[in-house]
């Protein structure tokens, strides 16, 4: 069997519900409202994100496994779940301080916090789905 | 009798939080839903009416009709809000999924036409759970 391409994907499923605001602080509250209109509502509003994990790489010889999914799983609940579920992404978590939590902030932070997790000859991509209709992934 | 259903969609913050208790006791019967910076939800409402088809159009309702009215009276006083701050209507209520799906009916069944009844709403607060009222 020719094996010049034994990659495979591996997808994790998992999600969070959250509160955000999409704000500039350099703006005024007109700026703010005329380019983000409703999303930048002082009083929040929220969303239950979905997030796919993707991992890729060979399947180990002993283990026949791309990655343990339970180990998959528990990286993601402690790294991702347990820092944004029922949060407020904008006042309970370090991530947006300083930066605004769209779909495409969230989704390189939360790569970068599993990146730093996950074996660096498995390629990662995720994609998070802020609402059924609106989803980006990362990296492209 | 046929029955027609509508699903409209928005997306808001809340919290479950009891003013009467202390914190302490919020957070044991409502544990991370009662988090004080609020948390959100993609709702998914399903709007229910029930009657015989008129003859003229074929139509229990014209849908985009129940659509206008559903917006109208409810998703554009609740999408990007935040619940228990910016919503007249659950002023004073406990902002669970029950609450607000009654909250919602009373909202809207005074505009549903004579010819048809509200028989039913459903309220998806995630895709794993949602609440059903019939209006009784």
């Amino acid at each position: 069997m020719n094996v010049s391409n034994n990659k495979v994907a591996v997808y994790r499923k998992e999600h969070f519900n959250a509160a955000h605001r999409i704000f500039n602080p350099a703006w005024d509250d007109e700026k703010n409202f005329e380019v983000f209109g409703k999303c930048s509502n002082p009083n929040y509003h929220g969303h239950n994100y979905e997030m796919v994990v993707r991992v890729i790489g060979e399947p180990d010889p002993e283990t026949g496994y791309v990655m343990d999914m339970k180990v998959l799983s528990r990286i993601t609940k402690e790294q991702i779940l347990e820092k944004f579920d029922h949060k407020n992404l904008n006042l309970d978590t370090v991530y947006f301080r300083n930066l605004n939590p769209t779909a495409e902030n969230i989704v390189k932070v939360i790569y970068g916090l599993l990146r730093e997790n996950i074996d660096p000859k498995l390629e990662l991509q995720v994609r998070l789905y802020e609402t059924e209709r609106n989803f980006v992934e990362y990296p492209v | 009798m046929v029955y027609l259903t509508r699903i409209e969609h928005f997306n808001a913050a809340h919290r479950l939080y009891n003013p009467g208790w202390s914190n302490e006791q919020n957070d044991d019967v409502f544990g991370k839903c009662a988090n004080e910076n609020w948390h959100g939800h993609n709702y998914e409402l399903y709007v229910t009416v029930k009657g015989d088809p008129d003859p003229d159009t074929g139509f229990v309702m014209d849908a985009k009709k129940l659509s206008g009215l559903i917006r109208d009276h409810v998703t554009e006083k609740l999408d990007h809000r935040n619940l228990n701050i910016d919503v007249d209507f659950m002023a004073g209520k406990l902002c669970s999924t029950e609450n607000l799906v009654v909250a919602i009916w009373q909202q809207l069944e005074p505009h549903i036409p004579a010819s048809v009844k509200l028989h039913c709403l459903k309220l998806y607060e995630t895709p794993r759970i949602f609440v059903e009222y019939y209006g009784n």
